[in-house]
């Protein structure tokens, strides 16, 4: 239907530029799945996440110094002397916790669902570019306050580079603007953290634009059929959307309010030393898991027995850590299986748990001092995750009988070991 | 079963967050005791009294090595002192300012708007006349170490004679909680060190209880503050998101 107006100021700027148009067709009218659970409430919550990371971020910038001699005491001065400064700086910090568990569940859900196959490709590879993005800016906002933490997880970090053979070196110094994390390393910092987030609002454009091209998936994984099988954006997910966000909110604000450094670590509430070196340098929890995989390479790779060695340890560290996210790149030709939903996946659903576990256990693992046993058990994990994506997915695609497929969305839903549900859904019109 | 197991080790992954600790560190520290605290829990606010009791502490006893330097003479009326209480308080510290017209810097008493002036000018003076040891500013220490006011309590109460085995190192004294037990701050506060001036009994434990709430609120002045925002902001969101809850199941009764 399309779009119309009593108002003779917004036909006229509709004829013009049809932006009341097109706001009516993707965010009222957009023809949405009608059985879309739970697990699809974590996109729209990313987004407002980002927003509101935006929003108190650019405050913040407005009473934050970017130097080494005045990082951590503007902080201070914020919490202190800034009015309600305790506030943004709490919510900003704790949003960025909260902001990875929502897109991690949100990728969760899509690898689970299958949301990344055909013909969502695209959609889904924006989907790791933000990704990357988020991971970038949250490292860099890490280093602001200056803190220990902040300091030595810099270093840390990029150090990294250094493995790049013959050029890592230069690369390095090119990174820190110097030849150590100094002064002008946090000001690039500062630059690009104010400056990633409005890229990642770009790519959120791109990937709702992919997105709204075939509409959003379902916990099926099947195509719909026709329009009973869809429902206008607006009223219904607005209002689901709304109250998973009244839930999320009661547990952002709780941490906010009552336990705000509970995810931070205390270190980091001492000043940046570059000459004392805390007794365990460890991220920020979302980054654990990869940081286990970065740490899970203790080997040299080379040439059997002629002891050349082509990737060294620290090389294949990187490699395998940059790598556990460019997988993602490849998932949508990885998994050939052309059954979406993990539901009707019986072999599938098994593995995909277990790669939970790993990632869980990767996660325990990142924490844990460079030692035996946490090593091997690292290694074990980071064979799981790549087998995952790169043999089983592929095998699986072949190998797997899936159970048969509901013939429609709005038809009788097939549910557990594939008994016929009582449940007849009635057809629906679009009111 | 996979989808429980992968439960379970979210479920084991989430106490090992809450005890935010790791081994390595874990084999150093001692683990500190949970003592109890006025500010404690959802609706612990800072006894006032307490505040001011820990700050005598901090002024006759600890000020003698240790700073707050984020701490200006003019917040301690959050202690529940008057203007001419801290305007008194701090003309007693002089405060070195300027440069003068001449050029030259000068001191001059302070204003409740001067930070509380550290003991040391730099770290080098602080290590010098410390025997190479570096009292850190206490501002933050209920926030950067690990079990904050309650190690700071721990700490003050846990000096005593090394184990038999152990063999301290020249100007070393032995803490049953400080990270590898061998701290160079000497026992410093005894039964009786301070004589309060609202009349309670300064015993090491009252002392110790009293200087961790000072010191809490030096790390985190805004927290009475922000819980009392935090239960408005989820008696809000409690009905916010109650309503939601009804409009979506209002919005959806003809779909299910």
């Amino acid at each position: 239907m399309a779009f119309q107006s009593n108002n003779a100021l917004v036909r006229w700027i509709d004829h013009r530029l049809p932006i009341f148009t097109f706001m009516n067709a993707e965010l009222n009218e957009y023809p949405t799945p009608r059985n879309l659970s739970y697990m699809w409430n974590f996109g729209s919550l990313a987004g407002i996440v980002l927003v509101i990371m935006i929003a108190t971020g650019i405050l913040m910038a407005m009473q934050y110094t970017p130097h080494i001699d005045h990082a951590f005491d503007s902080v201070e001065r914020i919490m202190r002397d800034v009015n309600s400064g305790w506030l943004l700086r709490y919510v900003h910090m704790n949003g960025a916790h909260f902001f990875f568990i929502v897109v991690y569940l949100h990728i969760l859900r899509g690898l689970y669902y299958g949301s990344y196959k055909a013909p969502r490709e695209i959609l889904w590879m924006i989907g790791v570019v933000i990704l990357l993005l988020m991971m970038a800016t949250a490292f860099m906002g890490y280093v602001l306050p200056w803190g220990q933490m902040s300091f030595w997880g810099a270093t840390v970090i990029t150090n990294l580079f250094s493995a790049i053979p013959f050029i890592g070196p230069d690369i390095v110094v090119w990174l820190w603007g110097g030849f150590s994390v100094e002064n002008p390393t946090l000001n690039r910092f500062f630059a690009l953290h104010y400056l990633l987030p409005f890229v990642i609002v770009g790519m959120v454009f791109l990937h709702l634009w992919a997105l709204h091209r075939f509409g959003s998936n379902n916990p099926l994984g099947i195509d719909a059929k026709g329009p009973q099988d869809k429902i206008p954006f607006h009223p219904y997910y607005t209002t689901k959307d709304l109250f998973g966000l009244g839930v999320f909110l009661l547990v952002f604000c709780a941490v906010v309010f009552f336990a705000p450094n509970y995810m931070g670590h205390p270190e980091n509430y001492i000043q940046a030393n570059p000459l004392v070196t805390p007794p365990h340098i460890v991220p920020e929890w979302y980054f654990l898991p990869f940081y286990a995989i970065l740490r899970a390479i203790t080997f040299d790779i080379g040439i059997p027995f002629t002891g050349i060695v082509l990737i060294d340890a620290k090389l294949g560290g990187v490699i395998a850590m940059f790598g556990a996210i460019a997988v993602l790149f490849v998932l949508p030709w990885l998994d050939r299986s052309p059954v979406r939903s993990g539901r009707f996946r019986p072999v599938f659903k098994q593995f995909f748990w277990l790669l939970l576990v790993a990632l869980v256990v990767l996660g325990y693992m990142g924490a844990m001092p460079a030692e035996q046993p946490y090593v091997a058990i690292s290694q074990i994990a980071t064979a799981y995750y790549f087998a995952y994506f790169i043999v089983i997915l592929p095998l699986l695609s072949i190998l797997e009988r899936p159970k048969p497929l509901p013939a429609s969305i709005s038809e009788p839903v097939l549910k557990g070991g594939g008994s016929v549900a009582g449940a007849t859904a009635k057809p629906m019109e679009k009111p | 079963m996979l989808k429980r197991l992968a439960a379970s080790a979210i479920a084991a992954a989430s106490i090992f967050v809450a005890a935010a600790d790791t081994p390595a560190e874990a084999a150093k520290a001692v683990p500190v005791p949970d003592y109890d605290f006025s500010f404690d829990g959802v609706f612990g606010t800072f006894d006032q009294m307490a505040k001011q009791r820990g700050f005598q502490v901090y002024r006759e006893v600890c000020a003698a090595c240790h700073g707050v330097r984020f701490i200006a003479f003019r917040n301690l009326m959050a202690l529940g002192y008057s203007e001419e209480e801290v305007k008194a308080l701090a003309a007693e510290y002089m405060v070195e300012d300027g440069p003068d017209e001449n050029g030259d810097m000068f001191t001059r008493p302070g204003i409740p708007a001067d930070r509380i002036p550290s003991p040391y000018r730099n770290e080098q003076e602080a290590r010098l006349l410390n025997n190479g040891a570096y009292p850190p500013d206490l501002s933050l220490m209920a926030k950067k170490r690990k079990g904050g006011p309650d190690y700071i309590k721990a700490l003050l109460v846990g000096y005593g004679e090394p184990p038999a085995d152990v063999e301290l190192m020249p100007g070393m004294y032995w803490n049953d909680y400080f990270p590898g037990h061998q701290i160079a701050m000497p026992e410093i506060l005894f039964d009786g060190s301070v004589t309060y001036a609202d009349g309670t009994e300064a015993t090491l434990e009252q002392m110790s209880l009293d200087l961790a709430t000072f010191l809490m609120w030096t790390a985190e002045p805004s927290m009475d503050q922000r819980k009392q925002t935090g239960i408005s902001v989820m008696l809000f969101l409690l009905v916010f998101t109650g309503l939601m809850y009804a409009v979506k199941r209002k919005v959806w009764a003809d779909i299910h």
